[in-house]
């Protein structure tokens, strides 16, 4: 299961193709769309706007698909989420575009309480298979209100999947997987990993949800990375492996469901974990895996489990400040040694 | 309502009947839910909808099975309306396994997805954007379906209405918002917290029809609501129908009820929806007398089945609690 770092794949091994992120989901979006006409696509700036998307995720649509399937919309998230939501119980298959995840703060009431709670409330007797996508993460100078990881929030309702993936393999495959999903997924992407290249699978490829993946295997510390932190993970790898150290990279690429049987497999071989995201330290999603890790493998534990996790702060305008406020590289590699210390 | 009034020529003596009798299902289920309720056997709370029987039941007269409606917290009413099972609908009040949320939901999530109801709601505003959803999936699906959206004076002023509308209008979507203005969002007056006497003159503002009727009477509701149907089933767009109306109960059981006098209540009451119908229809001779006693031991004999068979279900195994989360 051992991958290089996708950032600097440069080549395609056989059967694949190197694509963005962005390119391989708008790929995972064009050919769920050709293959399902229930699948539409609904959200602010995804058709016009530079040809398809702030980001260029869904760039090209509209010509192949039209206008009535790829649905500008405007500025109105409670309403594209609750729509979306209503269209998903009358038959429909809606991906939800959220510019920015922290406009979902607007959409709560219809995700929460709504798209959750559904088929729960009802019975089992209904089907919401709705994506809500957005991209989240700082690391842009956005600031406060454009920056934030929001993902727990998300985790913490049952009746909601949470997807987050690092890479464009992965954000393709996981995208095919919540759209034919007959529930309600939370699709976060990372606005930092859209121009991130890697080989993605030609082909049909869909990658279960619930899975995690072994980015780079190791002996010594086990570090769980989402987003961009799978990547600076695998940079700190390169960095301690030349002092001896091996860090073994999971990327649990859907927080719900939580493969944990992976994350615990890796504790109980390396005996050391640190879990690191963007989202802030306090009840973050780090305190969930660290405690599942803990009941489930506390005597495989030869140190305290390390989270590494945005300040407390809101996400800062200046550039030293943001950065300051993200746990970076030279973060992991001095936690990892001071594990082994 | 006038006795001689004459009636749509589409509502045969059967569907008018229909009506009065769907009418005193909705008052005589709710009743028998209060009492149920102040007996203990019911639990959370429930909201009755006695005195605006004529709003549900007038409003989906005009529906075909294949049409989505969205209902409230105060829901019971649309569920019957809709078609929905007193049987199912008493079992879900008990929360027991045969109820039709198999005792999970409870009074305020009482749905029927595959019968069109899209659910009760316990979100005030909840079912605005739903309705208006299922309204574009009929669309992209090319179904000529409508979606009917029933919220009370209170919810007007939820954001999610201003989003909902002006995406409904823009997209030309078959929707019909219908506002059952019963006078009372809890303990708050409709003219206290509502800027317009008339909130019908707010669709101006999207540039879709806004109209207000009698929600007193049955008929007066039905013709209203027809066209606002039409219009949407032939592609033309939403409206806003609101019905003027009153809750003869508190919000809930236990309201204390120290914002309006009785003497209100009691004027409401002359201008009772059953009463009125059921005396223009035997004026119209589409039945006697007679056969509207009868009609109503009928009902009562059914709302006393529901509660037979609510009582004699099961209640669900503590096994099934995490079933349902996820398909």
């Amino acid at each position: 299961m051992s991958r290089p770092a996708v950032e600097t794949a440069s080549t395609a091994p056989a059967g694949t193709r190197v694509l963005t992120y962005a390119e391989a989901l708008n790929e995972g979006l064009r050919e769920e769309m050709r293959r399902d006409p229930r699948v539409f696509v609904m959200g602010e700036d995804v058709a016009v706007w530079g040809g398809g998307g702030v980001f260029g995720v869904t760039k090209g649509l509209v010509e192949e698909f039209g206008a009535e399937r790829i649905r500008d919309t405007p500025i109105s998230e409670e309403a594209i989420a609750a729509l979306a939501v209503g269209a998903a119980m009358a038959g429909a298959r809606p991906v939800a575009e959220f510019m920015y995840a922290d406009f979902m703060t607007l959409a709560m009431e219809p995700i929460v309480n709504q798209a959750a709670k559904i088929r729960y409330m009802f019975g089992g007797k209904a089907r919401v298979p709705v994506v809500f996508r957005a991209q989240e993460g700082a690391g842009r100078g956005n600031a406060a209100q454009h920056s934030q990881s929001l993902e727990a929030w998300f985790c913490h309702i049952p009746g909601l999947k949470v997807v987050t993936p690092s890479t464009p393999a992965d954000a393709k495959g996981l995208l095919v997987s919540a759209i034919r999903d007959d529930n309600p997924v939370v699709f976060l992407e990372h606005k930092m990993l859209y121009n991130t290249k890697g080989p993605v699978p030609a082909g049909e490829h869909t990658v279960p949800l619930g899975v995690a993946d072994v980015k780079r295997e190791g002996r010594h510390v086990t570090v769980v990375g989402i987003h961009t932190m799978v990547h600076k993970a695998l940079a700190a790898a390169e960095t301690l492996a030349r002092e001896g150290i091996e860090l073994e990279v999971v990327d649990p690429r859907t927080l719900v469901p939580l493969d944990v049987e992976t994350i615990v497999a890796s504790v109980r071989k390396t005996g050391r974990l640190i879990v690191t995201h963007e989202a802030y330290e306090r009840a973050g999603i780090a305190a969930e895996i660290i405690t599942q890790v803990i009941t489930a493998a506390f005597d495989s534990l030869d140190a305290p489990p390390v989270r590494l996790c945005a300040k407390n702060v809101p996400i800062p305008y200046n550039a030293g400040l943001e950065a300051a406020a993200l746990p970076q590289t030279d973060d992991i590699a001095a936690a990892a040694r001071q594990l082994l210390a | 309502m006038s006795t001689d009034v004459a009636l749509p020529a589409e509502l045969t003596p059967v569907r008018l009947t229909g009506m009065l009798r769907t009418m005193l299902t909705i008052r005589q289920f709710e009743q028998r839910a209060l009492e149920l309720y102040r007996e203990g056997v019911m639990r959370g709370t429930t909201h009755p909808y006695i005195g605006m029987e004529a709003v549900a039941v007038g409003a989906c007269a005009t529906l075909r099975p294949s049409d989505k409606i969205t209902s409230t917290h105060r829901g019971h009413g649309h569920c019957l309306a809709k078609g929905g099972d007193p049987r199912l609908m008493m079992a879900e009040l008990l929360g027991k396994v045969t109820g039709y949320c198999k005792g999970k939901g409870g009074s305020m999530h009482i749905a029927d997805v595959d019968a069109g109801i899209l659910g009760a709601n316990g979100i005030v505003g909840g079912g605005m954007g739903l309705a208006t959803g299922a309204a574009l999936a009929a669309r992209l699906a090319g179904r000529d379906d409508v979606s009917l959206c029933f919220f009370g004076d209170g919810a007007l002023n939820q954001g999610i209405l201003h989003e909902a509308s002006n995406l409904a209008a823009i997209w030309k979507l078959p929707v019909v918002y219908i506002c059952e203005n019963n006078q009372y969002a809890m303990s708050a007056r409709a003219d206290r917290f509502t800027s317009v006497p008339d909130p019908s003159v707010r669709a101006a503002a999207y540039g879709f029809p806004g109209v207000s009727c009698d929600g007193m009477d049955v008929l007066a509701v039905y013709r209203t609501v027809e066209r606002a149907v039409a219009r949407a089933r032939a592609g033309d767009g939403p409206s806003l129908v609101v019905c003027v109306t009153y809750r003869y109960m508190g919000h809930h059981v236990g309201d204390p009820l120290n914002y309006r006098d009785k003497a209100e209540v009691d004027e409401w009451r002359t201008r009772d929806a059953i009463e009125r119908f059921r005396q223009m229809l035997v004026a119209q001779k589409v039945l006697t007398a007679a056969a509207a006693d009868a009609l109503c031991a009928e009902v009562e004999g059914d709302i006393e089945a529901a509660v037979a068979f609510a009582k004699a279900s099961p209640e669900p195994a503590v096994s099934q609690l995490a079933e349902d989360v996820y398909a």
